[in-house]
């Protein structure tokens, strides 16, 4: 008798969440549901013995983006405005999601032992290394932050290169005089000094 | 929910001892998260994420004046940078001991103890990075929220 497999009902709490968030009108629940999505993801992760990533969705996913999602709300409205649904964004979704499901059809069974990423001779070599050079059990911290070392002096440029990108798009955008801000113009002025130091 | 008016949840008792009993505890699992992540899972950027989630909550609950004094908006300006700094740094100074950009062996006399420091420096410019932009665009975001609501 085949047996269900344990991501199955998380795969259905996904698109259960994804369509809610799709109709939902009202934006508050709409951000929470996010949350909720990035927190099955997160479980999804787990179960696919990918911890640190799961790790980082749940930080990142579910936690930090859902502030900001909501950081967002108090600046909009909370409910989204009706507006006549129109033919392609829809046909754009499903002709990209079709193509997403078509590349998985080349993808090795998960958990498959001969999996290209298994049977490729630089996976010996991390694998040996991290426990023969480095002494550190966590495979993952050993490749990250030696084996492709470069690559994650990149990753950390590209964060506070976002960092930098979100204080030139929100603070120094506020100076130039965004319409919610007009009105009080005196504290507008008392800030300037605060941007500069930005 | 972020209000415009941070003064709302701070009245609210539950959000108030809940949020204080679990912030030692998120910047706790943080710092565990940071200097472990060699043995179990995690890393810099998990850590810096939990850290900023711990001060973000405390912001989100007592505004964003309060957490201002705790992590200074020059603090978070100049830690975002300092910590790609470290990162850098580290390679460079790896290359001044002779061996390659990045290639920790020389920092110690054992080669696996000078990986292993290496590791942990750039995992700290790492998590440096990530915690000072989080709240960087979590003040960005915020401040903007407070301008038109004049609650500051």
């Amino acid at each position: 008798m085949p047996s269900i497999p344990v991501e199955l009902p998380i795969f259905i709490l996904h698109l259960l969440t994804a369509l809610l968030i799709a109709r939902l009108r009202g934006l508050f629940s709409a951000a929470m549901l996010t949350g909720i999505f990035s927190l099955l993801s997160c479980c999804l992760f787990t179960l696919m013995d990918a911890v640190d990533v799961a790790f980082t969705e749940a930080a990142v996913g579910a936690g930090i983006s859902t502030v900001l999602i909501l950081g967002t709300l108090a600046l909009t409205d909370r409910e989204e405005r009706q507006r006549p649904a129109r033919a392609l964004p829809f046909v754009v979704v499903i002709v990209t999601g079709a193509a997403l499901i078509y590349g998985t059809f080349d993808m090795p069974p998960f958990g498959a032992a001969d999996a290209p990423i298994h049977m490729h001779p630089v996976v010996q070599t991390f694998v040996h290394g991290a426990e023969h050079d480095f002494h550190i059990p966590n495979i993952v911290t050993v490749i990250l932050a030696s084996y492709r070392g470069y690559d994650t002096l990149g990753e950390t440029a590209v964060i506070f290169t976002a960092g930098v990108g979100v204080l030139l798009l929100l603070v120094e955008g506020k100076r130039a005089g965004d319409p919610p801000s007009e009105p009080d113009h005196g504290s507008d002025g008392s800030d300037v000094p605060r941007d500069e130091a930005a | 929910m972020i209000d415009p008016t941070p003064m709302r949840m701070r009245d609210k008792i539950v959000l108030r001892v809940v949020s204080k009993l679990l912030i030692p505890f998120i910047l706790l699992f943080g710092l565990y998260v940071q200097f472990h992540g060699d043995f179990g899972p995690g890393g810099g950027f998990q850590a810096g994420v939990i850290f900023a989630a711990g001060f973000i909550l405390y912001g989100l609950i007592f505004g964003l004046d309060e957490v201002e004094t705790v992590v200074p908006h020059r603090f978070v300006e100049i830690g975002s940078a300092l910590g790609v700094l470290i990162y850098g740094g580290v390679g460079v100074v790896n290359m001044m001991l002779g061996a390659n950009f990045l290639d920790y062996s020389v920092l110690a006399h054992d080669p696996a103890h000078g990986r292993h420091y290496g590791i942990l420096a750039i995992e700290a410019g790492v998590g440096l990075t990530v915690f000072a932009t989080m709240m960087l665009i979590f003040y960005a975001f915020a401040d903007r929220g407070r301008r038109p609501g004049g609650a500051a």
